[in-house]
């Protein structure tokens, strides 16, 4: 039977004050939402939860990628082809973006459940990632956050194994957002909640419990996608769930990350979840799916993940809405770092590898690792003799950087830098650090990014970040 | 063959420079034209078209290549080339004039460098968005890149480079045909708004139009435009791995640099350039490459440049000068005519023309650019008999 063998997440490490949204001053820990900076969007998010979820498996064995997001910026061209590149899978891959509904991570969930089940696929990352936004000053902003949570299904090495699912749909225009929108659209909120949240997630709830003959209280944990506390705590008390039963929504930490809600969830679940334990997910959207999983021994075999915790524990506080505004594009003046042609197609195609992936290369003559890729070597002038390596889950060492308050960005100045990664060296922008954390010889680790959206499209490659502690929440 | 094969076969008989500036009302052939006008008026000639036989320029900025000289000038029915290599641009036209005539082919020739950043409606340099990597592609961000591991190992700091840019801006008022003129303080320097670590706007040279022209003759005609010639007593280009991704490199000194000085000074016989050399203009982009300079091309011993710079060593009254007109920092920064109007101002210079800025008697003079990231350096030495 399918089941899931490993987890990751991820969560913008920029956090936006509620107070300062309602324009006051923020209280120190008081409620925020985490929110995607200039360059990162759900794909970048998306390439992250997949690489902590793929933090000590073998790449070579994913043969299959569901990628899930109602966000992803191309309404034309394939988000998994692009996220399956950036974690540098194999191109035997069956690709496949589920979209177009906040429903679609559960359902890539049980699809991938299924593929692995019906033998077509082996071992399935199924990504679900989103950064919707609401338009400035509604309540939809104020509740939405941004995230990432990803799974390995397959059937061996489980640590959980999903037992049941059950759907249901409907149709109801309750939230939406049509070609040509950036913002998500909502009816009434007690239209929604009444004719569409609550009583859908109740239907695949109770036909899922039908179905295995079981009661809400047989399950440890349950993990509810919610579009805000209070409908999710009433859709709770409607399924009888008891004091410590509800997994935490992160509301006030996180928001309600769209696809990935339910999922980062699930995440949180399995970090803290031991053998035998049961978890129940439900999520809305269109209808509800609901999943019955249930914790196994190889839980304990896990090596350690980032998951939710870390995340939550890296804040990197937004000083003020303005500054949130001018990095979502939100400001009336246009970034002018937009206009230009931006990445030939040809060059994006030629360099994929590199641009992408990350993919340096090692000289067979030499062993020297040099970037990007050339035909003569560096070190010993031995032609076309190589063969590719991958940097990004390398680690790297600062080697000298400047702060480059000329170049257009929202928050300069831009950190930059000379990467030394196992020899080969590499001019990077470092993300999530301030020039006073800046040191001769810091170690550091890469992240996937959009560096800009010249030509109307978000160009990608990767910047470095100061090296985090190994992880110690999530599998002992 | 011999280091010193290209050694005073060839000799500068005429030196033009227009005025360096935002030269708005100005095209790129009404600067070339001043430029080359006056050059032929300091080599007495009357018929350019007659006594030209080549032309070699450099630009970086050009729209329509070799033609726009051409064309300015009225050169046809003769070869009419241009060069391309960033910021060494100038000294590489100057280099290919230079063995046009070490090669027996031309007795007379034209070097024009020139650039029009101004028509771009950028204040500073452009900022690229066509490629992913290598971002922000300034190059503020390129040059700055040498100061956290300098001032680690050295212990110099932002003083230091701000006594630079003071003693530049100090000589540019001193220059006619400067951009910038100006004195500042250190304070001016140190307060400016920040560019790029540890670059505030006063470290930074001063992107300008601008447009020179040099007239070269073989040596033994030289005395036949004018009686005090002055003779090339070496000139060089060296390419350099891009320091960026170089593994090797330490962040202290730019390799090209220290290339390019070892085959010039093996070309025009010199073994002590620190005693030798009289007056130097070196490629001051940002104050941190003069101050790299000083040390790569032998002027004092590695670490050693703020001492120097406190004594005040390469002040016009010291014992080796450098950017007596100013520099790219004051006198502005056309990128293809900078290396041109350094040997516009070495020239007079050693002919004794330099006025109020002149230096005492100089026997030799350097003049070196630094392009790229940086990844070619050009290094031209001037001499009397």
């Amino acid at each position: 039977m399918a089941g899931i063998s490993s987890y990751g997440a991820y969560v913008p490490p920029h956090r936006l004050s509620l107070d300062a949204l309602s324009g006051r001053a923020p209280r120190d820990g008081g409620p925020e939402k985490a929110v995607a900076w200039n360059d990162e969007d759900s794909v970048t998010m998306a390439v992250a939860a997949g690489a902590d979820c793929l933090a000590g498996f073998s790449r070579e064995r994913v043969d299959a990628l569901y990628f899930a997001s109602t966000s992803y910026p191309f309404r034309e061209k394939q988000g998994a082809a692009l996220i399956a590149r950036a974690l540098d899978l194999g191109r035997e891959l069956q690709a496949t973006d589920y979209s177009n509904s906040l429903r679609a991570g559960t359902t890539a969930l049980r699809a991938a459940a299924d593929a692995v089940d019906a033998g077509s696929a082996t071992c399935v990352l199924v990504i679900a990632s989103d950064c919707r936004m609401g338009a400035p000053g509604s309540g939809l902003e104020r509740n939405s956050g941004d995230g990432a949570a990803a799974f390995l299904v397959s059937k061996d090495s489980a640590i959980a194994t999903m037992d049941a699912s059950r759907s249901v749909t409907d149709e109801i225009v309750d939230v939406w957002r049509s070609e040509g929108d950036d913002f998500v659209h909502s009816w009434e909120d007690r239209f929604v909640v009444q004719e569409g949240y609550a009583p859908r997630m109740a239907e695949a709830v109770d036909g899922l419990l039908a179905d295995g003959g079981d009661s809400v209280s047989d399950y440890d944990k349950v993990a509810l996608y919610g579009p805000d506390h209070r409908s999710r705590a009433g859709v709770a008390r409607t399924l009888g769930l008891a004091e410590g039963q509800l997994t935490d929504a992160f509301f006030g930490r996180l928001g309600n990350a769209g696809v990935a809600f339910a999922p980062l969830q699930l995440v949180a679940a399995l970090e803290n979840a031991r053998p035998g334990k049961r978890i129940l997910v439900a999520n809305y959207g269109d209808g509800a799916d609901a999943l019955a999983l249930k914790v196994t021994d190889g839980i304990e075999q896990l090596p350690a993940r980032r998951g939710v915790g870390w995340h939550l524990e890296r804040r990197q506080p937004v000083a003020d809405y303005a500054q949130y505004l001018k990095a979502r594009d939100l400001g009336t003046s246009e970034w002018e770092a937009q206009a230009g042609p931006g990445l030939s197609a040809t060059v994006h195609f030629r360099e994929r590898d590199s641009n992408l992936a990350f993919c340096g290369q090692r000289c067979r003559s030499c062993g020297a690792v040099q970037f990007p890729v050339q035909r003569v070597c560096e070190s010993c002038f031995a032609r076309d003799d190589f063969e590719g390596t991958r940097l990004s889950d390398r680690s790297g060492k600062l080697v000298t950087w400047t702060f480059d308050y000329f170049f257009p960005t929202p928050s300069p100045p831009t950190v930059a830098g000379i990467v030394d990664i196992e020899g080969a060296r590499v001019h990077m922008q470092l993300v999530n650090c301030v020039p006073d954390d800046v040191n001769l010889g810091m170690p550091l680790e890469f992240e996937f990014r959009c560096m800009h959206r010249a030509g109307g499209r978000p160009n990608y490659y990767w910047k470095a970040t100061p090296a985090a502690e190994p992880a110690t929440s999530g599998g002992r | 063959m011999g280091k010193d094969a290209l050694r005073d076969k060839v000799s500068v008989v005429g030196v033009g420079c227009c005025r360096f500036g935002e030269n708005w009302d100005q095209s790129p052939s009404d600067m070339i034209v001043d430029a080359a006008y006056e050059a032929y008026a300091d080599a007495g000639i009357d018929e350019p078209q007659k006594r030209i036989e080549a032309v070699f320029t450099g630009s970086l900025y050009t729209t329509q290549g070799p033609h726009e000289c051409a064309d300015a000038l009225k050169l046809f029915e003769r070869p009419v080339s241009m060069v391309s290599n960033y910021c060494a641009t100038g000294t590489d036209a100057f280099r290919y004039g230079v063995m046009s005539i070490a090669s027996g082919l031309y007795d007379t020739v034209l070097v024009v460098g020139y650039d029009k950043p101004k028509d771009r409606g950028v204040s500073g340099p452009t900022v690229m968005m066509d490629g992913v990597r290598d971002l922000p592609r300034t190059p503020a961000g390129w040059f700055s890149l040498c100061a956290a591991t300098y001032f680690d190992r050295y212990g110099a700091g932002r003083e230091d480079l701000a006594r630079i840019a003071v003693k530049n801006h100090h000589n540019g008022t001193l220059a006619p045909r400067s951009w910038l003129k100006r004195e500042i303080t250190v304070d001016d320097v140190l307060g400016a708004r920040m560019i790029s670590w540890p670059f505030g706007l006063y470290d930074c040279a001063a992107q300008t139009d601008g447009a020179a022209a040099v007239v070269l003759s073989r040596t033994d005609l030289a005395r036949g435009f004018r009686d005090d010639p002055v003779l090339v007593k070496a000139v060089t280009i060296s390419s350099g791995p891009n320091p960026q991704k170089d593994p090797t490199n330490d962040f202290l000194s730019w390799k090209p640099n220290g290339w390019a000085a070892a085959d010039a000074y093996a070309q025009a016989g010199i073994s002590d350039p620190r005693s030798e050399i009289g007056v130097a203009q070196v490629h001051d982009c940002f104050s941190l490459t003069e101050l790299l300079a000083y040390e790569d091309l032998g002027f004092c011993d590695k670490g050693s440049a703020k001492e120097h710079i406190a004594d005040g060593k390469f002040e016009l009254g010291g014992d080796l000068p450098v950017n007596t007109d100013g520099g790219l920092k004051a006198f502005g920064h056309p990128t293809g005519a900078t290396g041109v109007r350094m040997i516009y101002e070495n020239t007079l210079q050693l002919q004794g023309r330099a006025e109020n800025r002149q230096v005492k008697n100089p026997r030799l003079a350097l003049s070196h650019n630094l392009g790229g990231h940086p990844t070619a350096c050009g290094i031209a030495i001037l001499g009397r008999d």
